[in-house]
């Protein structure tokens, strides 16, 4: 696995895990009411987002590199 | 002996058994032995946590005593988006490489050296503040001027419960005497905790209602039953938090180790074989995305869950 395979199994990682940290602020907001954790969460999806416009970004930028 | 019986072989081509070259492999095969160190440190994290009795283990909105204040997520969230950026940087080093343009190339790679400097004084500063406050237990409430400064957790025990009074703050100046023994400290008290009422049960109920500010006080030896700081000696749950967090940061530390001396060493390198030096940084970074994404493992499992 080349560094580009790595990096893309790297970058769903960091989505799935934003996406995760995303809905736990929104549990734990409507849970303890506590304020943090809800930006926390809107950061976390904001970031998943992120993460994915560089997703398309970078498999379009790196096309003609290997993934061996 | 020849030139070419001295020659590692594999250096550069894909080797035909792995396809891959022999410096990629080896880097796998040690990704693999880091992955079963870093899963058993985990395994042990979950152990620890399933078996600590009830209302111990720092969960956010707990009425725990070493609770999750302790933990400063903002900081911490501040260095997961600093070592995803580092990752993109290092691929972006090693896609420069292979483009042959090494100066884009050492550019990006020092721009990774920078931001894993960055998440080290972070996290230097995040060690530094736990170090610095201690957590002191007490058998019965501590008053000073009349005013009840500690606040008492119940827990369950074998024979009822049991109830202990604690306080949490920072020792201002340590006073010897002439035999060079601890005669006091000067503590300066954080405010007292409020309340824990937020859905959960268990010891919520006993804690005291009023925070506010308390006045430095006198803590002598025999005054209280423990003192300790919120380092690994502090809890169980510190305990495992610095190990986990310690060794990730040992990771970084080697990692800035070998990007730096790339970044010195790189130029002769890349002037007599180009291709093994964006092989090596290939490698560079793929230990480097490893060490990021334990941090993305570590960041929700230790400061918020």
């Amino acid at each position: 696995m080349s560094l580009k395979a790595f990096h893309l199994v790297f970058v769903v990682v960091v989505l799935l895990i934003s996406l995760g940290v995303g809905a736990w602020g929104v549990r734990v907001q409507q849970v303890d009411g506590q304020g943090w954790p809800m930006q926390l969460g809107i950061a976390s999806f904001a970031m998943a987002a992120i993460t994915a416009v560089y997703g398309v970004w970078f498999l379009k930028k790196l096309k003609h590199v290997s993934y061996a | 002996m020849s030139a070419a019986a001295t020659e590692i072989p594999y250096d550069m081509e894909p080797h035909p058994l792995t396809r891959m070259y022999n410096g990629k492999f080896g880097i796998w095969l040690f990704l693999a032995s880091e992955i079963m160190l870093f899963g058993a440190l985990f395994s042990s994290y979950v152990l620890l946590r399933v078996g600590a009795p009830e209302g111990t283990w720092p969960i956010i909105g707990a009425p725990t005593v070493l609770g999750h204040e302790i933990l400063n997520v903002p900081l911490a969230a501040l260095n997961t988006v600093i070592l995803i950026t580092s990752s993109v940087t290092m691929l972006m080093s090693w896609y420069y490489l292979k483009l042959n343009n090494f100066g884009k190339g050492q550019l990006f790679l020092l721009l990774t050296v920078l931001l894993s400097c960055s998440f080290l004084v972070v996290k230097y500063f995040e060690y530094n503040s736990k170090l610095h406050h201690y957590l002191v237990e007490f058998d019965a409430p501590l008053v000073v001027d009349g005013e009840q400064v500690s606040y008492s957790r119940t827990y369950p025990t074998a024979n009822g419960e049991r109830t202990v009074h604690y306080l949490h703050g920072h020792i201002t100046e340590t006073v010897k005497d002439e035999d060079g023994y601890v005669e006091y400290y000067k503590f300066a008290a954080d405010p007292r905790k409020p309340d824990h009422g937020h859905g959960h049960e268990g010891d919520a109920g006993h804690g005291d209602a009023h925070a506010g500010e308390h006045p430095e006080i006198e803590l002598r030896p025999g005054d209280y039953r423990r003192m300790s700081n919120w380092g690994p000696a502090g809890s169980t749950f510190t305990g495992i938090y610095f190990t986990l967090t310690g060794l990730h940061g040992l990771h970084i530390l080697g990692g800035v180790v070998v990007m730096v001396y790339f970044l010195l060493t790189g130029g002769s390198m890349w002037k007599k074989l180009p291709d093994k030096y964006a092989n090596r940084i290939e490698c560079t970074g793929l230990y480097w995305h490893f060490v990021d994404l334990v941090w993305i493992f570590l960041f929700p499992v230790l400061y918020l869950l």
